[in-house]
């Protein structure tokens, strides 16, 4: 692991920056389940940054502090060089942090390009009265805001489905639709949590794409849950891994490979 | 020599300049990007191939050069072809869907020393093959999207080769190269998809392109204000002659969709005046069309019936201008604001002014259905080496059985074999270093052979084709042996896609099929019955019942024309899997390649001529990124009801 925070260029040519946010001493607990056990890890701008581990390791909670939805009850969080105090998940989004469900969290009845646009809602700065009459800075800010989305949609090659209601779309399609809405925020950070969870090996082969190119076309940072440890492996620059809410691994895919206590805690030993 | 019938004009760039003279401030071509319809008029288009045109001059371009263009339909890529010419090189443009050994195969055999490709996918084939290829030397690509890690040494985008070329200020240069081109001298190499053997690059002059757009454009009273949406390969020599051809000749808009999976939402948004498409594109409107009335109300799938009826009785008729009855008309008339009006709005067709199909035989009762709803759908026959135009069909002379009488400046000639031969102002100029098959091909006279077994109808002169001559044998007994003319009839049903008929030498027929994963997936839905793949379902007991019965249709009707009555299918099978162009069975443009299928299925043959009521296969899968794997089944054999073979009487 990297202990330096200079920045610098991996091999593939991107630049990885300043720490965007470090997690110091986070404990989490649920009455009496302490769901994360002081665990300390930063993500540094520019990187592909994975959380893994066994079912019940405590990732989706870890998402969820970063996300503000937890508040841990030990430890802090800093953002952008700034120890940030409770928050709501609003106030959250507002300082850049963009996140997809692993429950698909779209607005079913509505078509593609309305559920991309509600991503921009923090963008948006005219009042409900004015939008809803569609008049003067209202209209303009839309097209604005359509050009961002219609960007986003580009990028991600759905098109086709602009006006299809999201009720009516495949699994795997829905996964991209909920990714776009989250660039659409134009986040700093970037959470994903299983993005390729019950998708097909073509479908995490395209999403793995698409997240690699996000990551290298607008620069987002981006940390991600993920269960396929393949695909994890593949795309990520650094990867914490977590076992029991404790944190047992933390580094570079190929040290975290050739981690003893990873390997236990993926291929099961005999617990006293 | 440079006499040209066109009024001092003598290539595509003039052509341009024409364009940009007499239309200068009209829409040339449009895009969708970013969900809205971007237009470039004939002015900026100029401007754009102009600036390109000085690009590829700083990178080294010289005169005789091939340049390699592949992508999807784009403006940007069209403009690529036309600057090429600008500057005296010879545009190649390759199948975007070929594999990267496809592609390396005419790369080098062209020998092309730049190309532009569309987007990462294409520049990752090139990137493959590059190794082998000596003689390229840099790739342009228009999308940089993922690419902006890749090694730039002999790589670069396409506008910055445009804004190079911007700041060399070479005009005087690129138009001295253009205007030194002669009306012999080469417009474009085209590689045929080959159903035989290696594809080969079709050399077609500036005389042939011009001549042919000339004539074709007359024909059929093209004219600027037209509207075409460029969607079929661009390396096809039908691309190549409707949107760059005829459109710089007529000065008609050429519109490229946002996506290939947009194609039929653009399609309803530009509403065409002139429109191509093959067959299998208006199958598959009819097919969608026909499952969203099973869905509709009750009253409204009524309407439907009752007004197609009338529309397949009279519209036909309408639409040739021959005399209909009063209440007819009026009945139509109500139709057509009721259903056929809506319909076509719908399929995008609304505009249709001329519209064409050809590369295969298309269904009577599709082409009825096209013709019936008041589209103006017409059948051409033609090939690369003709440039597109052999014959076609005059409006008021509309058939589903024939593909049209000779297209101006065309002469046919019917070789003792059966075998269709032409001569035109299209005939290419040569195979590209491939003098051999250009001999064999074309004659002194400049006569080409098609390669197709047809006659010309006494009365009407309109010419029918029957199958591929060498296809067309004979069997054990003697009897004529035809497979298309069977198989064509088997496709005709919604549920099948592909049929492969054997019976060469045999004492009878036998044929593979391949089921319409649409259509079929579409009644199983229907009919609760559940299935995990193609594989499961193409071998379903009900499923081969219902091939089975069409099966015994076609045997009833191929047993009518006594000379063909010997191709009744006496057994078949329903293949595991669909027939792939990356498997090699099928070619790009979805034609069997016979020989492939045959060595390759080889045990399935020999069981379709044993006793055996089914076989155990195993067959190689080639996925779309070029990996293998292997899929196993067990097929079914079934007989087929074979009709009485009427006699012919008094012989």
């Amino acid at each position: 692991m990297k202990d330096t925070v200079e920045p610098y260029v991996t091999a593939d040519g991107r630049t990885i920056g300043n720490i965007l946010m470090d997690m110091r001493n986070i404990t989490l607990r649920f009455g009496g389940v302490e769901a994360i056990k002081n665990i300390s890890f930063d993500i540094r701008e520019g990187e592909i940054r994975a959380i893994i581990g066994p079912n019940g390791a405590g990732k989706s909670s870890m998402l969820n502090v970063i996300s503000g939805f937890y508040n841990p009850q030990e430890g802090e969080v800093w953002f952008r060089g700034e120890k940030r105090p409770p928050m709501k998940p609003f106030q959250v989004a507002r300082q850049g942090i963009a996140r997809t469900f692993q429950n698909i969290a779209l607005f079913e009845g509505m078509s593609v390009l309305d559920n991309v646009m509600t991503g921009r809602l923090t963008h948006m700065k005219t009042g409900l009265l004015a939008q809803a009459v569609w008049y003067g800075r209202a209209a303009k800010e839309e097209t604005q805001n359509r050009e961002v989305v219609e960007r986003i949609i580009d990028f991600l090659e759905i098109q086709a489905i602009r006006k299809t209601p999201v009720g009516r779309l495949p699994y795997g399609l829905k996964k991209r639709v909920e990714l776009a809405r989250a660039l659409a925020a134009e986040p700093k950070l970037l959470l994903l949590d299983e993005p390729m969870a019950g998708m097909n090996v073509e479908e995490k082969e395209d999403m793995s794409r698409f997240i690699l190119d996000v990551n290298d076309e607008f620069g987002t940072t981006i940390a991600l849950i993920e269960h396929d440890m393949g695909v994890v492996m593949d795309i990520s620059d650094r990867v914490v891994v977590m076992d029991y809410g404790r944190k047992i691994g933390d580094g570079t895919p190929d040290e975290v490979r050739n981690n003893q206590e990873v390997i236990d805690a993926y291929l099961g030993v005999a617990h006293d | 020599m440079n006499v040209s019938a066109s009024g001092g004009i003598t290539s595509i760039p003039d052509l341009l300049a024409r364009n940009v003279a007499q239309y200068g401030a009209k829409p040339a071509y449009r895009e969708k990007e970013f969900g809205i319809w971007q237009s470039w008029t004939w002015a900026q288009a100029a401007d754009e191939i102009d600036a390109l045109a000085m690009g590829l001059l700083t990178l080294g371009a010289d005169v005789g050069d091939h340049i390699a263009i592949v992508g999807r339909n784009r403006p940007a890529l069209y403009w690529a072809m036309v600057a090429a010419q600008r500057i005296g090189c010879v545009p190649v443009p390759l199948y975007q869907d070929a594999a990267a050994e496809e592609m390396a195969y005419a790369l080098d055999h062209c020998g092309a020393r730049f190309a532009v490709a569309g987007d990462q996918e294409q520049v990752d084939k090139i990137a493959d093959v590059r190794e082998g290829l000596h003689g390229l030397e840099h790739v342009i690509y228009l999308d940089g999207r993922g690419l902006r890690k890749y090694d730039h040494a002999a790589m670069t985008s396409y506008a910055n080769v445009q804004e190079a070329g911007r700041a060399s200020g070479r005009i005087a240069e690129v138009n001295a190269r253009s205007a030194a081109r002669t009306y012999d001298d080469t417009c474009v190499m085209l590689y045929t998809s080959g159903t035989t053997g290696r594809p080969k690059g079709v050399v077609l002059s500036n005389r042939n392109v011009i001549e042919t757009s000339k004539n074709s454009a007359e024909f059929d009273h093209l004219k600027a204000g037209d509207e075409v949406l460029a969607y079929l390969p661009m390396a096809w020599v039908g691309d190549f002659i409707f949107s760059i051809g005829q459109a710089m000749w007529a000065g008609f808009c050429v519109n490229c969709p946002e996506s290939p999976d947009t194609m039929m939402t653009d399609l309803r948004e530009i509403g065409p005046t002139y429109f191509f498409a093959p067959p299998r594109v208006f199958e598959s409107q009819l097919t969608t069309v026909m499952i969203r009335m099973e869905d509709a109300s009750r009253f409204k799938k009524w309407m439907f019936d009752h007004f197609m009826a009338i529309a397949r009785r009279v519209g036909p008729d309408i639409l040739d201008g021959k005399p209909v009855s009063a209440m007819d008309k009026f009945r139509y008339w109500v139709g057509n604001i009721l259903v056929f009006g809506p319909l076509k709005n719908t399929l995008g067709l609304s505009r249709v002014r001329v519209g064409y199909t050809a590369g295969e035989a298309i269904g009577p009762e599709i082409f009825d259905f096209y013709r019936a709803l008041g589209i103006n759908l017409k059948q051409l026959y033609g090939q690369t080496e003709a440039t597109v135009f052999i014959t076609q069909q005059p409006d008021g002379q509309v058939r589903s059985d024939t593909v049209g009488v000779p297209s101006p400046g065309v002469e046919l000639k019917i070789a003792d074999n059966g075998e269709v031969f032409y001569r035109s102002p299209g005939v290419f100029v040569e195979y590209y270093k491939n003098a051999e098959s250009t001999v064999e091909t074309k004659d002194a006279e400049g006569w080409v052979a098609t390669g197709d077994a047809g006659f010309i109808e006494e009365g009407t002169g309109h010419l029918r084709i029957i199958d591929r001559a060498k296809d067309v044998g004979k069997m054990a007994d003697g009897a004529l042996f035809a497979p298309k003319y069977v198989e064509n009839k088997l496709k005709f049903y919604p549920n099948i896609l592909e049929a492969v008929v054997f019976g060469a030498g045999r004492d009878y027929c036998t044929a593979f099929i391949n089921i319409d994963l649409t259509a079929v997936g579409n009644w199983a839905e229907r009919n609760n019955i559940a299935y995990s793949s193609y594989q499961e379902l193409s071998q379903h007991p009900q499923v081969l019942a219902q091939i089975a019965d069409h099966v015994a249709e076609v045997n009833k009707s191929v047993a009518a024309d006594p000379m063909l009555a010997g191709c009744q299918i006496h057994r078949f099978l329903v293949l595991h899997k669909e027939l792939d162009p990356d498997d090699g069975e099928i070619t790009r443009t979805r034609k069997v390649r016979r020989r492939t299928v045959e060595e390759k299925y080889a045990d399935l043959i020999s069981a379709l001529y044993s006793d055996a009521d089914e076989i155990y296969t195993e067959t190689e899968v080639t996925y779309e990124d070029g990996r293998k794997g292997r899929i196993k089944a067990t097929l079914d054999l079934r007989d087929a009801v074979v009709a009485p073979t009427q006699k012919v009487a008094a012989q």
